[in-house]
Formats: C-alpha cells, sequence, structure tokens
C-alpha cells in the first residue's frame, strides 16, 4: 500500500484535505452540510476505533455507549454545572478514558466471542442506564443541549461545523497514522498477528490492547460531545447496540487496518440512508446486506482490495 | 412475602426456558461451526411472526405452528448456505459480522414481509390461572417450561441415540477425524442451523401468547440467550440451559425487588462479572493455546 | 556459572506427566541441545521455561533470578526470546516489520512523541530499521527485506523468527526445532546461523529432532524421555549412552 500511495503519510494526507476542502463546492443547500458533518464525525469515531479493531484485531460491540458518555458527560457538565463546553468535553472524554481502563484491562484478557459478548454488554448496560435515569438524563425524551462555544465566538451553522468536524478529522487521521507507524503501533499490529510472537519478544500484549481500547474509547468521547452541541438534542439511542453496530461495519466496510478506509467506510454508511430515504424500509436490510457481503466477497474491506486491484494492474499493464 | 418470591421464580422459570432455548441454539451451531450465530434471536422472532402471520390469514393454529416452524428452519439452512458456508475459515471477527449482519437483514425483511406492530397468540389451553401457594401460574406458563423441557429430552434423545446426531458430537469434537470417519461434515453444519432453527421458532411460538411479539424482539431474546451459552462455558449444552434458568431467574427477582427498568440489564452484568472472574464461563473447559 | 536453571521442575495435563522432576542448568556462551523422541516434552519444556505454560511445581531460575510463573514479555525483559516450532509470524506485517517488533524492548515508547511523531522518534525508528535489516542479513534474508511477511516460504520464516528474536537482543536465544520441514541445504545453513548467533556471545538453547545436526554443533546435550532426563552430557557422552541408544533405536536396555 505504502508503493501505491507513495508516502501515505502526507500523500493521503494532502488528499484527504484537499477533498474535505473542496467538497463543500458541491453542496447546493444547508441540508447537505448536516450530511457531511455527521460523516465527518463518524470518520473521526471509525478512525480510532479501526485502531483497536482493525489494527489490534480486538472487536468491541460498545463502543456506541463511549460516544453516548460523551454527549451526555458535555451535556450535562455545560447544562447543569455551567462548565465552558471545551473542558466539559475533556472532562468527558477524561472520564471515559478512566472507564476504559477500568473495565478494558479485564475485558481484553478475553478473546474472540468472549470479547464481543463482554464490550456489547458494556454497550448494553451504558444504553439502559441512559434510558432509565431519567432525573439526570431526561430519560427516552432526551435531553436538549446547549450550542459551542469557546471564549466569545460561538458555533451556530452547520457551515461552521463542517470545517471543525473537517480540522478534527485532518488531526485524527495524523494521529492515527503516527501511532501505527511508532513502536506502539507495530507492538499492537503483532498483537494481531501473533499474540505469544509478541510476547516474546517483550511486548506486554494486554498493556497495548488496553491503551488502544483508552484511545478509541476518548476519540468516541470527544466525537460525541461535539455531536451533542451540534445536534442540541441528544436522546439515549445514540448509544444504542444498534449504533455500535453501524460504528463497526463502517470501519470493516472501509478496510480494517487502513486509516484512510475507515475514513470512506464510514462516509458511505452515513450517506447510505439519505440515498436510500426513498426505500426507508429497506434500510435495515440493506446494512445487514452490506456488512455480510463485504465480509464475504470483500473480507480485506474496500479501500485494501481496490488499491490491491489496482497494484495488480499496474503488474500487468506494459 | 413467600408467595411474591414464588411469582417472580414462576416468571423467571418460564423466561428462563426461552433463554435456554436460545443459549442451546448457540452451543449447537458453535459445536458443529465454532460459529457463534448472531441470527440466532431472530429465529424466535420469525417463529412467533410467522405463526402469528399465518393465524391471522386463517390458519388453524396447530398447522401454523409447523408450518412456521419449518420457515424458520429454512431461513436457518439458507443462512448457513449462503452467509456462513461462504465464509468458511475467516477469522472470529469476521464471523460474528456476518451474523450481526445477517440478524439486521433478517430484523428488515420481517419488517417488510409483516410490519412493526406488536402480534399476539391465544393461549394454548385457556387463560385461567392456577394458584400455587398464593402465587398465579398461568398454563401458557407451564406450556414455555413443559415444551422446553420436552425439547430438551428429544435433543439428548437425538445427539445420543441416532446415528446422525453421534455424527454431529462426533464433528464437535474433531471435524477432520469426523470427515476422515465418513461423517458428512457440510450436511452437518447444516443441520446445525437447521435444530438451532427449531429451538428458537419453538421458543419464538410458546412464548408469544405471554409477551408477544414483534419484528424487534430477537435483539434482546437472542443477546440473553448468548449470554446464557457464555455463562455456561461456550459449546456446553447443559452449560446454556443451567445458564438461561440462572439468567431468567436473576433478571425476574431483579425486577420485582431491585427494579424492573434494570431488568434487561441484569443478564450482561451477570455475564461481565462471571467473564472477569471466570472467563471460560462457569463450567467452560479451560483451553490452552498450542505453539 | 549458570544462566538458566531448571529445577524439580514439573508440568501435569490432567493426570500426564508431561515434565516430571526435571532439573538441568545452562552455561553462559553454549550451545545447549535438548533431544527426544516425539512426546518426550520438549516443547512443554520450552514453554514452561519461557512462561507460556505455568509448572505444576518446580522453579525456573533465570541470571540468578527466580522467573517461575513470569509472562513471556517479562522474561523478555530480562534478556531471553525464542522462536517456535509453529511459526508465530505476524502475517498482517512486511518482514522487515517482525523483525522491528523484535526490537521492541530498545524502543522509544512513549506515547506524545510517537503520537506526535518528534523527530526524535523518527530517528529511532531510522535506526531501528537498519538494525533490522542488518540482523535479516545476519540470518540470511537480505533478498526479502522488502517483502510482506505472508508472501514468504517456510524456510524463510524460520530464519525471520530468528531475526526478531535477535532484535530483543537476547541474552539467551530458545530454538524449537529450527530444522523441522527444511530440507538438507536448508538444515545446513540454519546450523551455520545458530553457530554465528552462539559465537557472537548469545547462550543458545535447541529443541531439536535432528540427531545429526544436535550433535555437530552442541556443547552440551540433554536427552529427554517422557518427561524425564534420560540421560545429559556432551554430545560424545551421550551418543555413548545404552539408555540413550535404547529409546531412540527402540531396543531394550
Amino acid at each position: 500500500m505504502k508503493a501505491v500511495l507513495g508516502t501515505p503519510r502526507f500523500g493521503g494526507l494532502g488528499l484527504l484535505a484537499l477533498i474535505v476542502g473542496l467538497a463543500p463546492l458541491a453542496f447546493p443547500n444547508a441540508y447537505f452540510y448536516d450530511v457531511a458533518v455527521n460523516a465527518l464525525f463518524n470518520a473521526v469515531v471509525c478512525v480510532g476505533l479501526n485502531l483497536l479493531i482493525g489494527y489490534g484485531g480486538q472487536i468491541s460491540l460498545g463502543h456506541a455507549g463511549f460516544f453516548a458518555l460523551g454527549a451526555y458527560g458535555s451535556a450535562l457538565l455545560t447544562g447543569r454545572l455551567g462548565l465552558p463546553p471545551l473542558a466539559a468535553l475533556a472532562a468527558s472524554a477524561a472520564a471515559v478514558g478512566v472507564l476504559a481502563l477500568v473495565v478494558g484491562r479485564p475485558i481484553l484478557k478475553l478473546k474472540g466471542h468472549y470479547l464481543a459478548m463482554a464490550t456489547l454488554g458494556i454497550g448494553i448496560i451504558i444504553h439502559i442506564v441512559l434510558k432509565t435515569e431519567s432525573a439526570l438524563t431526561g430519560g427516552p425524551d432526551g435531553l436538549s443541549v446547549d450550542s459551542f462555544s469557546l471564549l466569545n465566538f460561538t458555533v451556530t451553522s452547520d457551515r461552521q461545523w463542517y470545517w471543525i468536524g473537517g480540522g478534527l478529522l485532518l488531526i485524527s487521521v495524523w494521529l492515527a497514522l503516527n501511532i501505527v507507524d511508532s513502536p506502539m503501533g507495530r507492538a499492537l499490529r503483532a498483537v494481531h498477528g501473533s499474540e505469544i510472537g509478541a510476547e516474546v519478544v517483550g511486548v506486554d500484549t494486554t498493556r497495548y490492547k488496553v491503551f488502544m481500547f483508552v484511545i478509541s474509547a476518548v476519540f468516541a468521547s470527544v466525537v460525541g460531545s461535539l455531536f451533542a452541541h451540534k445536534n442540541a438534542f441528544i436522546t439515549p439511542d445514540i448509544g444504542s447496540f444498534f449504533r455500535s453496530i453501524e460504528m463497526v461495519t463502517m470501519v470493516v466496510l472501509g478496510g480494517m487496518a487502513s486509516t484512510f478506509g475507515a475514513v470512506i467506510g464510514a462516509v458511505i454508511l452515513t450517506l447510505l440512508p439519505q440515498l436510500l430515504a426513498a426505500f426507508e424500509d429497506y434500510e435495515a436490510m440493506v446494512l445487514g446486506g452490506i456488512m455480510m457481503g463485504t465480509m464475504i466477497f470483500m473480507p480485506k474491506g474496500l479501500l485494501p482490495s481496490l488499491l490491491l486491484l489496482w497494484a495488480r494492474q499496474r503488474e500487468t499493464a506494459p | 412475602m413467600f408467595a411474591a418470591f414464588l411469582q417472580y421464580l414462576f416468571a423467571g422459570l418460564t423466561s428462563g426456558a426461552i433463554y435456554a432455548l436460545a443459549g442451546l441454539g448457540f452451543a449447537i451451531i458453535f459445536n458443529a461451526s465454532h460459529v457463534i450465530n448472531f441470527a440466532q434471536g431472530e429465529f424466535i422472532m420469525i417463529g412467533g411472526m410467522a405463526t402469528t402471520a399465518l393465524v391471522a390469514a386463517g390458519t388453524p393454529l396447530p398447522l401454523a405452528i409447523v408450518l412456521a416452524i419449518l420457515i424458520t428452519m429454512a431461513v436457518g439452512m439458507a443462512l448457513e448456505k449462503f452467509a456462513v458456508e461462504p465464509a468458511r475459515g475467516a477469522d472470529v471477527t469476521a464471523i460474528i459480522i456476518i451474523t450481526i449482519g445477517a440478524s439486521i437483514f433478517l430484523r428488515g425483511a420481517a419488517q417488510v414481509v409483516w410490519d412493526k406492530e406488536f402480534h399476539s397468540l391465544p393461549a394454548f389451553s385457556g387463560e385461567t390461572p392456577l394458584d400455587v401457594a398464593g402465587a398465579t401460574l398461568t398454563p401458557q406458563s407451564l406450556w414455555v417450561v413443559g415444551v422446553s423441557v420436552a425439547m430438551i429430552v428429544l435433543l439428548w434423545w437425538f445427539f445420543n441415540r441416532t446415528l446422525f446426531g453421534k455424527a454431529m458430537l462426533a464433528t464437535s469434537y474433531n471435524r477432520l477425524a469426523a470427515q476422515l470417519a465418513g461423517v458428512a461434515v457440510k450436511k452437518v453444519l447444516l443441520a446445525s442451523f437447521a435444530l438451532s432453527a427449531m429451538l428458537g421458532a419453538v421458543g419464538g411460538i410458546v412464548m408469544t401468547p405471554i409477551t408477544f411479539t414483534n419484528y424487534e424482539v430477537g435483539i434482546m431474546l437472542g443477546l440473553k440467550g448468548f449470554s446464557a451459552a457464555v455463562l455456561g462455558g461456550l459449546g456446553n449444552g447443559m452449560g446454556a440451559i443451567v445458564g438461561g434458568l440462572i439468567v431468567g431467574i436473576a433478571e425476574a427477582l431483579a425486577a420485582g425487588y431491585l427494579s424492573s427498568a434494570y431488568k434487561d440489564a441484569i443478564a450482561f452484568v451477570i455475564i461481565l462479572l462471571v467473564l472477569f472472574f471466570m472467563p471460560n464461563g462457569l463450567f467452560g473447559k479451560r483451553g490452552s493455546e498450542r505453539v | 556459572m549458570t544462566l538458566l536453571a531448571v529445577e524439580n521442575l514439573s508440568k501435569v495435563f490432567g493426570g500426564v506427566h508431561a515434565v516430571e522432576d526435571l532439573s538441568f542448568a545452562v552455561t553462559p556462551g553454549t550451545i545447549h541441545s535438548i533431544i527426544g523422541p516425539n512426546g518426550a516434552g520438549k516443547t512443554t519444556l520450552f514453554n514452561l521455561i519461557t512462561g507460556i505454560y505455568t509448572p505444576t511445581s518446580g522453579r525456573v531460575r533465570f541470571a540468578g533470578a527466580d522467573v517461575t510463573g513470569q509472562r513471556p514479555f517479562q522474561l523478555a525483559r530480562l534478556g531471553m526470546s525464542r522462536t517456535f516450532q509453529n511459526l508465530q509470524i505476524f502475517f498482517n506485517m512486511s518482514a522487515l516489520e517482525n523483525v522491528m517488533v523484535g526490537h521492541h524492548l530498545h524502543l522509544d515508547r512513549r506515547f506524545l512523541p510517537s503520537l506526535l511523531r518528534l523527530p526524535q522518534v523518527v530517528a529511532s525508528d531510522r535506526a531501528c530499521r537498519a538494525t533490522a535489516t542488518a540482523l535479516m542479513e545476519f540470518v540470511g534474508l537480505s533478498r526479502y527485506v522488502g517483502a510482506q511477511a505472508a508472501a514468504m516460504p517456510y524456510g524463510a520464516l524460520k530464519r525471520l523468527e530468528i531475526a526478531r528474536a535477535l532484535a530483543a537482543k537476547p541474552r539467551l536465544l530458545l530454538l524449537d526445532e529450527p530444522a523441522a520441514g527444511l530440507n538438507a541445504t536448508e538444515s545446513r545453513e540454519i546450523d551455520e546461523v545458530i553457530q554465528r548467533v552462539a559465537e557472537s556471545g548469545v547462550t543458545v538453547v535447541l529443541v531439536e529432532h535432528d540427531m545429526k545436526m544436535v550433535m555437530g554443533i552442541s556443547d552440551h546435550v540433554l536427552v529427554l524421555d517422557y518427561g524425564r532426563k534420560l540421560a545429559e552430557g556432551t554430545p560424545a557422552e551421550v551418543r555413548a549412552n545404552a539408555e540413550v541408544v535404547a529409546a531412540y533405536l527402540g531396543a531394550p536396555a
């Protein structure tokens, strides 16, 4: 893949910046900004989640729970305690990080199906708590959230959110690429390749798995906080099992162990319901079909498969 | 005091029996193929929904039940043939995503084929509750528990007394050896999905008069069945039954004495505690990695 | 002087004694071989020494410290590394990256510098790449430096594991059947690699099936049979031992 993209760190990042920068030229109205912001937000979550699932090979079926905790944390800290939004975001992210650390240690000793069960359980418990503690969270009726402001500047339009989301995505991708290509990232990928092989050369496998679990949870929490402010209203369903599955599907569709793939997967799956709006009833069938089809016919995911195809064609071409 | 406890116990046993059937479904497929079928809950949903739809269309209840079970088994076999079989040899994460995809697909299909409403069936033998030491017990609860016991006995007979059942067991112990001994492993896989689908459908049908059914009921039932299977140690049939009962009873007691809102969380709290402290379930064998 | 000492080590699997009351010591700077028929407990012994299994009883001492029950990564920090009979290659990475992971303990692993990719991380990465390339050349894999691990043949992967283990700069290297599945030429080449490793000052413990290879390069040989020590000594002494001959040829002692 490196040979294909030149230097992925700057080549790919530059291309992504160009796309983010030019995309609004194709937006005919404000509604497109709204969808685009959601796509960018999902992409950031997936870039984080891909570190855990794609590179580390550890599944999580509960990340929507961390996203929702970030959202509710920000909503409550700004609404009830009057904290500035950025401080609320940081405090929520820190709390989610600590929670992920505490539950991550015992959970990530588990493998395969047991890990899937445990992460799924955490996500569902968070969802149920948010639904039930209505005195605090407003229950299933939801909670309204103040807009995001920093110093004297308040983010009001989706257009502004677009640039925030775009900037955040570029930073996230840059950080993720750095992590993957560092000793830490290599150790994590080695854990995916062979846990025992990594241990015998000194890699504390549990530590790295937990670490990436925490990092990906913090990514989700930060985006959750921003989402809450942008949407101005949140319900517990942002933390549902279905949302967790959707996040995993985005990563898998775009390409496991491919940071740019995760971005592409997130964008496609965010836009899909818009394209299928006329067939709303079929949305679940299409999503389910994509999940099965990708894994059966293209287990590496969209971007890696396409790059492989391209590389092969260049080889055969004179 | 005691009457209330008994009441919760009855409720717990009834739902526990359904979880046990679902857990058994997970165990059978897991043993045959090392796949965790996240669409197990959808079998429960399809069984119930198909029966109510057939009854609404004028089919007599017994015939509707038989047809619904057959439909669910056909769905199960199609799932194996078109989604699981083509992905053989893929890693655990891929298989998990495929079966979750299948569950979402089936849920979407049910909502298109049928609808999003709740449906019920008449109780099989009337609604007159029985009085047991001050607690009421509906005849349908007895049906649920009785049918579950009958299914378990039937399964025991199948796996221990029939040639094909023994072949399935042999495959779960050692796939290659079974293959060499002439067992058609592909048929075993197909049969395991059919059998699990049947268990799910039966559970879904007998519970419908009590709990109602709709296109979404499979999510929680499936996940709780999975908890039951993991609680008992993946692949351990007896463990799945005990796990199902534990989950059902704990849930009913928690709903009665603690908070009914957190009823659905109980199964997951239990499973997390078990996984934290006994990573292989209550009765699972400790697997050691061979290097 | 002892680098590794195994004292009354036993491992029971469901009533079967895979290793029983075994004691031996490894002197630094030597090639120490463990041989025995199939099922003699050689791999189990390796797994006990390197922390993959926990012994039922007995102790393992490494460089003077009791390391019984420590996890493999802790032992790696103390200077112990190994290869595997069933390859444990990172097939999702390139060959070079496999060796770079081996260098893990000797790199700057702090989070923030890595996250921001500060200049010192870039420099240390470049150095690591050079070290890994040199190690691949050392084990005779120069032509695979740019390859993906998944695209390499079996024989090359065996050496890749040796390079990866060496990248951890071990004092003690345990090799589990490095010649298994190799042809005669490849086997001889692995022989040379092992001897070069030993000459560089790394103590080698070798599990091997191939008697000829073992007798040729070992300073000391330990013979196992049914998890117990059958004989021990120099290759010449072991070859002359009647019990060893019996175990290998199946003749009554």
